[in-house]
């Protein structure tokens, strides 16, 4: 009797695994309680408008790290985007010359940072969702498999938070990268150096992954150009928790400046152990993890540490810069974004988040400037970009060889200082000309 | 009549990936493509992995080794040898298989979990090595320039090939299966799976059979690794050895039955629709692991032969029916 | 000359943080030892003691170590009703059967744990300085981490060899069905034996807190390492287990002084299936 029960218990959840997988196989039914907010948005919308303008929804398709390793970054620059996207459509959408107003909708699913089903979410993003163009995931591994979808569907994509330059030379065209380029990363920062300490020893300490190998790439042979000593150079596996081997090692090869790190964890990891165990390193300069405000949670384990950014608040770039070197300028300064962030989402923008609203931001001056929601033509007018915004110059390599890689953007340098409240703040300290403050150096307080 | 009845067995799983594969080809959409290329892989890894798990009962646990490391190889020689994709799939089958000879004569000697053991140690070892190892990039990986696409007819053509051979590969897997099981040399890896003492002493040579059905079950899993990375466009360490791939294998196995020629279809098949349901949808997406975790619980306590063992229990027809 | 004096500096805090491991494979290796289950929601249960020390010290403000005392018996209670549900209909089954149920324990708790704190990294910023040796730094959480899994360790012998609940286990681990004959309440004592393993699974993951960043997906590694050290220190031996996290402690502090750190994996597992291989009882000479 007990036996027949369980069995029929179980006969029942095979029948709904049974179901649910017929879900997944057809994903047509399921899909469509997400894709109808796409759809009421625009029959509603006409009634209000003027009799004579067509209203368009232009649909942006992308997949968000809710869940994994990126989940961090991720949701500021998933943040950014649909502050965006809200900015623009309560403003009325865009108007294009013949009368049209475009409007725009958001579809994403959760990539689970895993680069397992990535393709397989971007294909529904453009066939199903219909997607008319796309925005990156991020991190640099999973936009490479997106970008391959992306192309083979003739879809434009805008890549935010993928700063490898690998993607970029594969022969792309319709993929624009957004991030100054991973090789370019930590340039500044040896130029920075140079004027604290032209005879500074550096380590290089790098997560052995594919974005961070991009960015020693680049950060090497700059550095023994610029005359320093490299004195380690050591690349640790993502999941490493104790970095005391490798900060012994460092103390052992004399070292004075640290350069690396990769992502948010393990950056963040390296910093307190680096503080914990007192080296007496003069420099801390790690990817990533600085520039979040999530970074402060290490108290004074953050003083000092500095790290290359897209984008800061406090440096943003402004209209009268743009008119100086006789560019276009375009959106809304860094002050109106960073109020109307912190007041959607009660937190001040990272360099992440600016990445994901200049997405949209870049979107909609393309599609200005094409008069069209036409991907051809939109993907013309990214061709031919090149305008200033709060988050710095946008212009991309055309070339047959690098299409799309950004060559118009510069990082600045910050640093976490205490201001006088003694509370940690993120001030910028490089390049020279923006800097709010000058530079912490030598770190090491007695 | 007769003949039809006999061959049943393989008849029934071979209709299942026909279907899969005509599913996306008659209603023409691309999406319905990528859902079947997951399940279509997942059914190849899965009636792969059953060749050893089903039929020797030695338990896996990185069977995605096989994956990654033929994968590589062939991905390797694709993108930085000029390889042909064929070449490529057939270079990265036949590492696979040497790989797992060579291991083969090594850990099979260890039994139960001990092996289990060993396996999850091969494949974190192996992506490990990998990820240190320059020629195949380190940790950058290697990526395919999108040119390589235009030799087949542009990137599109490319993918919607890919599809087909994954479907191949699905149907070659199937028939391997099918076969071993039927075979004499398939009698004597079930008889390892009852009583490995025993059937040394009825005449199986053992360490041989069950070496011959570890290269067998590794040789599918290198092909597909090179057509995944193929159609991903590139491919990173830890995205190549993944070892939660590796335990859902064995769940699939699991669900569907181990140790049949349908039960891994099954199971891959419930799985990988289960998991892209559940993640697409808006009411599961945020606890659709432990939704997953709590189905798989409910089958491995009330139903362990998994559905084609529950079935084939059931009566006598449908055990001849399904094999 | 340099290879050693890095040595000098790494190999103490290598060390203790080996006695960390060593408690988390004692609970992986106390569980197989008993019931020749392999517990694959070991490394969600140690990231849950991880969690454990950040809500009783960020949230409560109770010093983590004080909080290793409520910690401690919630591991037990989950271990025991994980058994419960989970693991006693399939304690004769294949070995696939239980893996694959405490794999989707592992299932539920992570996906259950995302969504309670997501999977972002988690600080608990717990300083308790640091002693300067010569060339080697010790941190004075490693220090006490390490005393916490001695006393653990010690308390767990106490527990199996003085008292008699112990004494059904290690009889039930013996063998079960003379146990069974003797009147030793056999169901009971499993489900006691899996409550300790994950209680100690959680202490570690408490520990480990104390000083390394983590979310509800760090246990993994801790998990993995905890298969190393298991077939080390030779599985179903406790003590084996403490000196398995040693030699991996150890191991981890050596090689990056001859090699570049990110070879330490390669050599780890290496090593482990070359353990596996020669003496699949492990390496200090555990009795079969």
């Amino acid at each position: 009797m007990k036996r027949s029960l369980f069995n029929l218990f179980a006969l029942l959840a095979v029948l709904s695994l049974a179901l649910a997988a017929c879900g997944g196989a057809a994903p047509a039914p399921t899909a469509a309680p997400a894709a109808t907010t796409a759809a009421t948005e625009a029959p509603a919308a006409p009634t209000e408008a003027p009799a004579v303008a067509v209203e368009k929804t232009v649909t942006v398709g992308f997949t968000a790290s809710q869940t994994g390793s990126q989940e961090v970054s991720s949701k500021r620059q998933v943040n950014g985007f649909n502050l965006w996207m809200n900015q623009v459509n309560e403003a009325g959408g865009l108007t294009l010359s013949d009368g049209t107003i475009v409007k725009f909708a958001a579809q994403s699913y959760d990539d689970e940072s895993n680069k397992e089903r990535v393709q397989e979410l971007y294909t529904r993003l453009i066939t199903e969702d219909k997607a008319d163009f796309l925005i990156s995931p991020y991190s640099s591994g999973l936009t490479a498999a997106a970008a391959v979808i992306a192309e083979q569907n003739g879809k434009l994509m805008i890549t935010t938070g993928a700063a490898d330059d690998d993607t970029y030379k594969q022969g792309y065209t319709g993929v624009f990268q957004l991030y100054t380029p991973g090789s370019l990363y930590l340039t500044s920062t040896v130029d920075m150096i140079k004027t604290l300490d032209p005879a500074a020893k550096i380590a290089i300490v790098n997560e052995s992954d594919k974005f961070s190998t991009a960015v020693v790439g680049g950060l090497k042979p700059y550095a023994v150009a610029q005359g320093f000593e490299v004195v380690l150079e050591e690349a640790y596996a993502s999941d490493t928790a104790d970095f005391g081997p490798i900060i012994n090692k460092i103390k052992d090869s004399g070292a004075t400046v640290v350069l690396g790190g990769g992502h948010y964890p393990d950056g963040s990891t390296f910093a307190r152990q680096l503080y914990e165990r007192k080296i007496g390193i003069q420099f801390i300069g790690i990817l990533v993890a600085p520039p979040d405000s999530k970074f402060s949670e290490l108290g004074d384990a953050a003083l000092g540490v500095t790290g290359p950014s897209q984008w800061e608040g406090k440096a943003t770039h402004t209209e009268a810069e743009a008119k100086g070197l006789g560019i276009e300028w375009f959106g809304p300064s860094g002050a109106d974004f960073a109020a109307a962030f912190e007041a959607a989402y009660g937190d001040k923008p990272t360099y992440h988040a600016a990445g994901g609203y200049t997405a949209g931001l870049l979107l909609q001056k393309a599609i200005l400037n094409a008069d069209s929601v036409d991907s051809e033509a939109v993907k013309a007018a990214l061709d031919a970009m090149n305008i200033f915004t709060f988050y710095g110059g946008i212009k991309f390599d055309t070339s047959a060889e690098a299409h799309g890689l950004q060559i118009g953007h510069s990082m600045v340098v910050i640093q976490w200082q205490k201001n006088d409240a003694g509370e940690l703040v993120r001030e910028v300290v490089w390049p020279a000309d923006v800097a709010t403050k000058s530079p912490i150096f030598p770190i090491t307080a007695p | 009549m007769r003949n039809w009845q006999k061959y049943i067995g393989i008849i029934i799983p071979l209709l299942v990936v026909a279907g899969l594969m005509l599913y996306p080809t008659v209603t023409g959409k691309a999406a319905a493509r990528e859902t079947a290329f997951t399940i279509l892989k997942a059914i190849a890894l899965a009636s792969s992995l059953n060749i050893l798990l089903g039929y020797t009962g030695y338990v896996s646990f990185g069977h995605i080794v096989f994956f990654g490391f033929g994968g590589y190889v062939g991905f390797y020689l694709l993108s930085s040898q000029g390889a042909s994709l064929w070449i490529a799939i057939l270079a990265g089958g036949l590492s696979s298989g040497i790989l797992a000879f060579l291991l083969g004569k090594a850990i099979l000697r260890l039994r139960g979990a001990y092996f289990a053991l060993a396996t999850i140690g091969v494949n974190e070892a192996m992506k490990a090595f990998i990820n240190n190892f320059d020629l195949f990039g380190g940790p950058t990986g290697i990526t395919l320039n999108f040119k390589t696409y235009l030799a087949y007819g542009g990137a599109s053509k490319a993918l919607e090939m890919a599809f087909f051979i994954v479907g191949g590969l699905a149907c070659l897997a199937i028939i391997m299966s099918y076969v071993i099981r039927t075979s004499k040399f398939g009698l004597g890896l079930l008889a390892i799976r009852e009583n490995e003492d025993a059937a040394e002493v009825m005449g199986v040579i053992a360490p041989d059979a069950k070496t011959w059905a570890y290269v067998l079950s590794a040789i599918i899993p290198g092909m597909i690794g090179v057509l995944f990375f193929f159609k991903n466009g590139n491919v990173e360490p830890h995205d190549a050895f993944p070892l939660h791939a590796s335990i859902e294998l064995l769940v699939m196995v699991m669900l569907g039955g181990q140790g049949t020629v349908l039960g891994p279809i099954l199971g891959a098949f419930a799985y990988q629709g289960m998991r892209g349901y559940l993640v697409t949808s808006d009411f599961f997406k945020d606890i659709q692991l432990s939704v997953s975790g709590a189905l798989l619980l409910i089958i491995v306590l009330f139903i362990p032969a998994g559905a084609v063992g529950w079935l084939r229990k059931r009566s006598e027809l449908l055990r001849r029916v399904l094999a | 000359m340099q290879q050693l004096n890095l040595l000098l500096a790494s190999l103490p805090d290598g060390i203790l943080l080996g006695f960390v491991y060593g408690v988390a494979a004692m609970g992986l290796t106390l569980i197989w030892g008993v019931m020749n289950v392999i517990n694959l929601s070991h490394g969600p249960i140690i990231s849950l003691g991880m969690f454990g020390a950040y809500i009783v010290f960020i949230k409560m403000g109770i010093n983590p170590y004080l909080g290793l005392l409520i910690i401690a018996p919630l591991g037990l209670l989950l271990g025991v009703l994980i058994y419960v549900v989970a693991v006693h209909r399939v304690i004769n089954a294949p070995h696939l059967s239980s893996l694959l149920a405490t794999f989707s324990v592992n299932m539920i708790i992570i996906g259950l744990g995302t969504a309670a704190f997501t999977t972002s990294p988690y600080n608990v910023d717990f300083n308790m300085g640091s002693v300067t040796l010569g060339s080697t730094t010790l941190l004075g959480t490693r220090l006490i981490a390490a005393l916490a899994a001695i006393i653990a360790t010690g308390s767990l012998y106490l527990f199996l060899y003085r008292t008699r609940p112990g004494k059904y286990i290690r009889a039930v681990a013996n063998n079960r069905a003379a146990a069974e004959l003797m009147g030793i309440p056999s169901s009971r004592i499993l489900a006691l034996s899996f409550g300790l393993g994950t209680m100690l699974a959680a202490i570690s993951g408490a520990l480990i807190a104390t000083f390394f960043p983590f979310s509800i997906l760090s246990g993994g590694g801790y998990e993995l390492k905890s298969f190393v050290i298991g077939v080390l220190g030779g599985l179903g031996n406790p003590i084996g287990a403490l000196v398995g996290g040693l030699a991996l402690g150890a191991l981890e502090a050596i090689v990056p002084a001859f090699m570049e750190t990110s070879w330490v994996p390669v050599i780890e597992f290496g090593l482990f299936i070359l353990a596996l291989l020669v003496r699949p009882n492990g390496l200090f000479g555990a009795k079969e």
